[in-house]
């Protein structure tokens, strides 16, 4: 029961049709990439995509795996539009749910905590709640102030990539910033984790490091190791994010256009043969943090 | 003559919206803003607290580009899963933001253009952390090129941040916080002092006439111009130089004009 590991394959086959699945990370930045590309190369489709999105929306939108996506941005920071999201967005292919950043989040923690909603004052004087079906609430106390019921954003499944972990799903995650992550872990039925390292007990290895188990094992369905798991986006302090392949997948949106023809480029059969295209380990982890 | 260029006065127009006497996280989008909010905690403004751009605290705001043998040196901690809880929701926040599109009400849109939610003409980004930023604190907008384009007749596109429309208020919500400051352009600097919120000119660039500014607005603009932009002083210049080494503030506005027009 405690030996969570599983290849990348079984993580997938876990998945079903109409799912609902988190994705970690931020924009260019922490995405489990590697499963994402999983279920790329597998027969997935009808998912709804929760994301603080970059190339991931991107690429299962442009795949036509993505029945609906709840976002407050897709984004490759450098390269500000997502260029293969945008060509969904504006060929009308995907439902949409849009939402604030901190709604977002905010979302997330009334799915780890059970609740049907939480108050915000967070889109009140926007479009948002028109378009997104968002309702209010009143306070029961005196001050009978009106607030939106951001709605939980309940998850089947979340997918993350984390530096460290062991067998048993004790995770570290180093580097300036989670994002969200930890609330994804709670917010979803089953949490599966992609890692740069895969130990057998974390308390013989990184037993100085506990500080940066940010949740819990028991949030923690099924681990795999998948070093540069994270690539093209970054994953501090191993790399930076890899505008290169950035810009050869944002350039493939206008030529040659078509998913069809480019998906081979940037999935490839499997993920070694992926790692392989890109320039192996080494390319990988010479490409330096972000400056911002 | 001066050689100060545009983008200068508009840093040393940003440093002004951003004085504050609060210990307040000071957000620049941008080069010109994060300059400018660089600037204003360096000269009058010493309790802004800003970020590396990413997640660490600074003291010292950091120069823009490669950094070379410069290393931040940080003070403290801020990142990205703690932003809404320390400083969007909590009220301690000035953020100065390039919109696409900016409404009479100072609504402003970065998510769509034309067409339907479902499927729009345009996509651009989504509504990133508008709708937070909006009703909890204070913002101010930068826009390098000013036009009926941004400056939109009617109302945006689709409302991403809240502004002072009466007609987006439902009945009960708290609206106190909503704190549009200043709108800074290539052309002059605006508030939101009118009539019910109404949008003034306050201060025009030289050479600059309140109806050029009006011809190139979507809504009605009021005269409420009391002098011209302040130029920078030599120390805001030395600091500005020191902020942006690599020159990013060339590239702003188009052709990196100087601060006060030639003569065409």
């Amino acid at each position: 029961m405690l030996d969570k590991r599983m290849t990348p394959a079984e993580i997938v086959d876990q998945l079903s049709d109409g799912m609902t699945i988190g994705i970690g990370g931020w924009g260019p930045r922490r995405k489990p990439m590697a499963l994402v590309r999983e279920i790329m190369r597998s027969d997935l489709k009808d998912l709804t995509i929760v994301a603080y999105g970059g190339a991931d929306v991107g690429m299962l939108c442009a795949a036509g795996k993505v029945k609906k996506l709840v976002f407050a941005f897709v984004s490759l920071d450098a390269i500000p539009l997502e260029p293969w999201f945008r060509k969904v967005r504006e060929a009308g292919q995907i439902e949409v749910l849009e939402v604030d950043e901190g709604m977002f989040q905010w979302g997330l923690k009334a799915a780890a905590f059970g609740l049907p909603f939480l108050p915000t004052r967070v889109g009140l004087g926007t479009d948002l709640a028109k378009l997104g079906g968002l309702k209010t609430v009143q306070s029961p106390y005196d001050d009978g102030e009106t607030l939106i019921a951001m709605p939980a954003l309940k998850l089947d499944a979340a997918l993350l990539h984390v530096n460290r972990s062991d067998h048993r799903g004790n995770v570290q995650l180093l580097g300036p910033d989670f994002y969200y992550d930890e609330w994804f872990a709670k917010a979803a039925e089953k949490t599966f984790l992609s890692c740069e390292e895969l130990v057998d007990k974390m308390e013989d290895h990184y037993h100085d490091d506990a500080a940066a188990n940010i949740f819990e094992r028991c949030f923690v369905s099924g681990v795999t190791e998948i070093a540069c798991g994270a690539h093209p986006s970054s994953m501090p302090p191993l790399y930076g994010p890899d505008m290169k392949a950035f810009k050869a997948y944002a350039g493939a949106a206008k030529d040659p256009g078509d998913w069809n023809a480019v998906a081979d480029q940037f999935v490839g059969n499997s993920e070694d043969e992926y790692l392989e295209s890109v320039g192996g380990k080494d390319a990988v982890t010479n490409v330096p943090l972000a400056i911002y | 003559m001066s050689d100060i260029t545009l983008a200068e006065l508009c840093i040393f127009a940003c440093s002004e919206t951003f004085r504050t006497d609060r210990e307040i996280i000071a957000t620049g989008i941008g080069p010109v803003p994060r300059i400018g909010a660089g600037l204003a905690k360096l000269t009058h403004s010493p309790g802004l607290m800003m970020t590396d751009g990413e997640a660490y605290l600074v003291e010292q705001p950091v120069p823009l580009g490669p950094r070379g043998d410069y290393r931040p040196k940080f003070a403290g901690h801020l990142p990205f899963s703690r932003f809404f809880d320390s400083a969007v929701w909590t009220g301690r926040r000035h953020a100065m933001v390039t919109p696409t599109q900016i409404d009479r009400f100072g609504q402003t849109n970065l998510s769509q253009l034309g067409g339907t939610h479902h499927q729009p003409k345009t996509q651009m980004l989504g509504v990133r952390g508008f709708p937070g930023n909006s009703i909890y604190h204070a913002n101010s907008m930068f826009i390098p090129f000013h036009s009926k384009r941004t400056f939109v007749e009617g109302e945006v596109d689709m409302v991403s941040s809240a502004g002072y429309n009466p007609a987006k208020r439902v009945s009960g919500g708290n609206y106190d916080h909503i704190d549009l400051q200043k709108m800074v352009t290539n052309l002059c600097v605006m508030d939101f002092g009118g009539p019910d919120n109404a949008v003034r000119v306050v201060t025009l660039h030289p050479g600059v006439t309140f109806d050029e500014v009006q011809e190139a607005t979507g809504f009605e603009l009021i005269n409420a111009v009391e002098s011209e932009t302040d130029l920078p002083d030599k120390d805001a210049l030395a600091i500005i130089n020191q902020l942006d080494p690599h020159g990013y503030r060339t590239h702003v506005i188009r052709d990196n004009p100087p601060a006060i027009r030639t003569a065409a």
